[in-house]
């Protein structure tokens, strides 16, 4: 297993632990405390899985008071929690800690309301993803933020992580959706957070929260935004000989004022892979691959169509085939929607980053990417959401080579520099985790990490939720209050008054 | 008399805020001060004014991404993006007409400090939704940024949303980046004439929930103003690239078939409609009492129906029904009723937008948070500027 620095232990806590769980059986009985080393295994990691750890104890609460009286009972004897979600996150945000309770929230799987007249959904945060577009699709609606996992992955994580998908590009991440939330803070106190209105009141706290990974407060209720089906959708598979013209083409199409539903590209490593496994129809003499799909009015997405082709045509494009049929659609996505199982098939081990970098960088990140992946000897497939220039290399390793997780782990590093370098951010929607918690000075000085972490404060000043995740030191609040006190006069006679 | 701070650099601006802080000094912070009669009287010695720290950092069209600094004129911002035949989506309203004041006067700091979005906002999002990063000083005197230039980015806290709508109470924005998009290729306007609050509500709500892809939907009572002088009206705004404007028209046509009485406002037209119900225009030329109410978009009918029973009220729904202006033709205070009724109709909240200096200091200006909530609120604050020396009292006592 890898190693990354957690916090100490307390000492304390794991000598009380069948006392903190003979108290948490008093708050939620039965089945919802599991203290049992084989039953907790489940829970030891999510899906960044080279990272372990058992926790203190699970506990799987059903109602909004047991939540909220589990985290009052941590917070007055000092006991750490991470929330827990379906565990699909690829950065160890549900990495337990030794001395820390794991809340799961999977039993908080129903939904609560659906009202189309307001184009809203209210649920609890176990349901997954893909179960609010299925409760809502036989009206024809939909919730349009779609990671791959959707199928898996809670709604609740997702507003931990922000996540996104393929549709973001035009659709907006979760926090473009998100109408209200219900929250517990680690003190037990309810608070509710906007509602079916589309602005919410005072502080825009759920923009906190959205993205914050679990170290913030424990959401208990979410309300969405649902939107009509787009009549028509179609793709296009548009192939390329080298990467650098397909990256042209992205921007070419968006400086065109032209947003489509989803703009994808893989590279040769990522397309071979994925056409041996589904069998999609890929182009095999491309060296890019990019599906674009457009939709709404038939009429708007031919007339679309025609002008995405045209432009491919003018950036050198080799290959095109439009989708002529749902089915053959579906068709296109299968190969990219099953591109990490796929590199999965052709190397024992494989990690994946997540960077985001202004799209008309896109041809020198992958030109210095493929020069790093030389110098660190690994391969590296690249499936990437182009149009919004979120990256994800899926660099090939073997865990049982020694040295060469080691090696993954710096080759990842460099990469995620290499976006900051050129403009862009360490992480686009898998969070930040433990995984990228050490490169935040790459992207943030001392000054911008300590005023996150004093957000962190305002919420859970003992800093009992999920601590260990995104931040590289973990400093004390009071500390993190501190101030250096100036002399009181003017110093400054030159800045201009009016 | 205090000082007026004028600076034109961040580190300018740093100074004077850190000065600010160690001597325990309040500061106003204001863009251009178009707004200074919206939100609580601030209470402060001094004026920190942040339209000196002016310009475009960075404008790469085909990225749709523009980083700008704080106190860059918004007219300054419109017309660099419609050159490049772009815009900022969320539509922030001139709100010259109703605060009174310059016109055309606003920064883009004071647009994104209040969240300020226009009748797009129903489909584009708000003011919020399109800010990916922010360089600010906190009221500790530090500078400090967030986000970035990409828009899909989850490193670390969304601070530069979370700035949106704090009032300058938080911190003081020295630049941010925003993502813009393409202007539509055409717009026009599809009205249906006579129909009640209640029918109009239940069309906007049949026209959203349809593939037509509305992008604004208003009510407008008889007698309103110069557009609705016959009849109500209901205006439903199509945007795109001609055939599909076409082709959505029809569609809405033919759902909406059942209220016979349509018309069509093309163009031009369209979108000065559309600019004069962002900025308030029929609300303009009185000092009546003017309040927002964002409720959810079907509640906005019933708002109506109940205050009209209890009050004399000249209003207007914009948001499909989930945004309520309310004008109050007596001059008592309403804060407590009309909230009232929004709890009893699902929830949201009210924000006193206009009124006379003596009702903003007699009612709360902004919706009233739970014990909770507010605690947590004061905390945030004490966070990012614990001697409360940035527009103390703006938003809340306190805060
Ligand atoms: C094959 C695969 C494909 C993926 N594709 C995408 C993709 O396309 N786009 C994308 O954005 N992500 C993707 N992911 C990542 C992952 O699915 C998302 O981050 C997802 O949102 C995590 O949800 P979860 O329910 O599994 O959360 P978990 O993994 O259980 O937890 C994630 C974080 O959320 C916190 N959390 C969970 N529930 C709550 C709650 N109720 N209250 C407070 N905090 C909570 C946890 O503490 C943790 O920090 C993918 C993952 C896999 C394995
Ligand atoms: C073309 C056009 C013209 C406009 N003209 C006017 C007008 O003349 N009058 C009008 O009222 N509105 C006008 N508006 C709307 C105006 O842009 C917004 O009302 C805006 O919020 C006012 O900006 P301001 O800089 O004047 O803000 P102010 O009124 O100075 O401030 C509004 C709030 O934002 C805070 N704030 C401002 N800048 C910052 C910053 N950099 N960091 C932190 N907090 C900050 C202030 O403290 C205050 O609480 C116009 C809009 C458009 C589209």
């Amino acid at each position: 297993m890898a190693a990354i620095a957690m916090p100490k232990p307390s000492q304390e806590t794991l000598k009380k632990r069948s006392k903190i769980v003979a108290d948490l059986q008093k708050i939620v009985r039965g089945e919802g405390v599991i203290c049992d080393e084989i039953e907790m295994r489940p829970y030891e990691t999510d899906a960044l899985t080279a990272y372990r750890q058992l926790p203190l104890v699970v506990v799987l609460p059903e109602t909004v008071d047991q939540v909220s009286q589990v985290l009052k009972y941590c917070y007055d004897n000092d006991v750490k929690v991470v929330p827990r979600g379906a565990g699909t996150s690829l950065s160890g945000g549900a990495l337990p800690l030794e001395d820390g309770v794991l809340l799961s929230m999977m039993k908080f799987n129903r939904i609560l309301e659906i009202d189309l007249e307001n184009r809203a959904v209210v649920t609890q945060p176990g349901v997954t993803n893909l179960g609010i577009t299925t409760a809502v699709q036989q009206d024809g609606f939909y919730y349009a933020p779609d990671p791959s996992s959707q199928i898996a992955c809670s709604i609740g994580g997702n507003i931990a992580e922000n996540s996104g998908g393929v549709h973001s590009l035009k659709y907006g991440l979760t926090t473009n959706n998100l109408l209200g939330l219900e929250i517990v803070l680690i003190t037990g106190e309810v608070i509710r957070l906007g509602g079916k209105h589309l602005d919410s009141e005072a502080y825009d706290l759920m923009a906190l929260l959205t993205g914050s990974e679990g170290l913030l407060a424990v959401v208990t209720e979410v309300t969405v935004r649902v939107l009509q089906k787009p009549e028509t959708a179609r793709a296009a598979l548009i192939g390329f000989p080298t990467s650098e013209e397909a990256g042209k083409c992205v921007a070419e199409i968006i400086g065109a004022g032209i947003i489509p539903g989803g703009m994808e590209l893989m590279d040769k490593l990522a397309i071979d892979a994925a056409e041996d496994f589904v069998h999609a129809g890929y182009p095999l003499d491309v060296d890019a691959l990019m599906i674009v799909e457009l939709d709404g009015p038939e009429a708007e997405v031919d007339d679309l169509l025609k002008r995405v082709s045209a432009i491919a045509e003018k950036n050198g494009s080799s290959y095109l085939r439009v989708s002529q049929s749902e089915e053959e659609r579906n068709t296109f996505w299968a190969g990219r929607k099953a591109a990490f199982p796929a590199v999965g098939r052709i190397s024992p081990d494989y990690l994946c980053m997540d960077g985001t970098i202004p799209r008309a960088a896109l041809p020198q990140v992958l030109q210095e990417m493929q020069e790093l992946s030389e110098k660190h000897g690994l391969r590296v497939a690249n499936v990437f959401h182009a149009g919004d220039g979120n990256l994800h290399p899926l660099i090939l390793y073997d865990a049982n080579k020694p040295g060469e997780l080691a090696a993954a782990e710096a080759f990842g590093a460099d990469i995620l520099r290499l976006c900051v370098k050129v403009g862009g951010v360490l992480t686009g929607e898998h969070g930040v985790g433990i995984e990228k918690r050490d490169l935040m000075p790459e992207m943030y000085s001392e000054d911008d990490l300590k005023q996150q972490q004093r957000v962190k404060c305002a919420f859970d000043e003992k800093q009992l939720l999920n601590p260990g995740k995104m931040f590289p030191v973990l400093h004390r609040c009071a500390e993190l209050g501190f101030m250096h006190v100036h002399q009181g006069q003017l110093p400054f006679p030159d800045i201009p008054r009016f | 008399m205090g000082e007026g701070f004028h600076p034109t650099t961040a580190d300018e601006l740093e100074a004077v805020v850190k000065w600010a802080s160690a001597e325990r000094t309040p500061l106003e912070v204001i863009g251009s001060g178009s707004k200074c009669n919206w939100g609580r009287a601030v209470q402060s010695a001094h004026t920190l004014r942040v339209d000196g720290i002016s310009g475009v950092i960075d404008y790469e069209p085909a990225e749709l991404v523009l980083t700008v600094k704080a106190g860059t004129p918004l007219t300054d911002v419109q017309t660099l993006l419609k050159e490049h035949n772009q815009e900022l989506p969320f539509e922030p309203a001139d709100l010259s007409a109703v605060l009174g004041g310059p016109n055309q006067a606003g920064t883009i700091g004071g647009v994104l400090a209040t969240n300020l979005s226009g009748p797009r906002r129903l489909k584009a999002g708000a003011a919020r939704d399109h800010v990916l990063g922010l360089e600010a000083v906190s009221g500790r005197g530090e500078i400090f940024k967030a986000g970035g230039r990409v828009v899909k980015n989850v490193t670390g806290y969304d601070l530069s949303r979370g700035f949106c709508s704090s009032w300058g109470t938080l911190a003081v924005a020295t630049s941010f980046s925003i993502k813009v998009l393409p202007r539509a290729a055409k717009e026009c306007t599809f009205v249906l004439l006579g129909l009640t609050p209640q029918e109009a509500s239940s069309a906007m709500s049949e026209a959203m929930g349809s593939s037509a892809e509305v992008s604004s939907a208003a009510h407008l009572p008889k007698g309103f103003c110069p557009l609705s002088q016959e009849h109500s009206i209901t205006l439903l705004r199509l945007e795109g690239i001609p055939v599909s404007i076409d082709y959505r028209l029809n569609k809405l046509r033919s759902i909406l078939k059942r209220f016979p009485s349509q018309e069509l406002i093309e163009g031009q037209a369209s979108r000065k409609t559309w600019g004069d119900l962002r900025d308030l225009i029929p609300f303009a030329g009185s000092d009546k009492p003017l309040w927002k109410l964002s409720v959810s978009p079907t509640a906005g009918q019933q708002m109506i129906a109940e205050l009209e029973k209890r009050f004399a009220i000249r209003w207007m729904m914009d948001w499909a029904g989930g945004l309520v202006w309310v004008e109050m033709q007596g001059e008592e205070p309403h804060d407590v009723p009309l909230r009232r009724l929004i709890a009893e109709n699902g929830g949201g909240h009210a924000t006193l937008l206009r009124a006379s200096a003596e009702l903003r200091t007699s009612v709360d200006v902004f919706q009233p948070l739970p014990e909770t909530l507010m605690g947590l609120s004061k905390r945030l604050k004490a966070q990012f500027d614990p001697h409360n020396i940035l527009n103390p009292g703006r938003m809340y006592a306190g805060i």
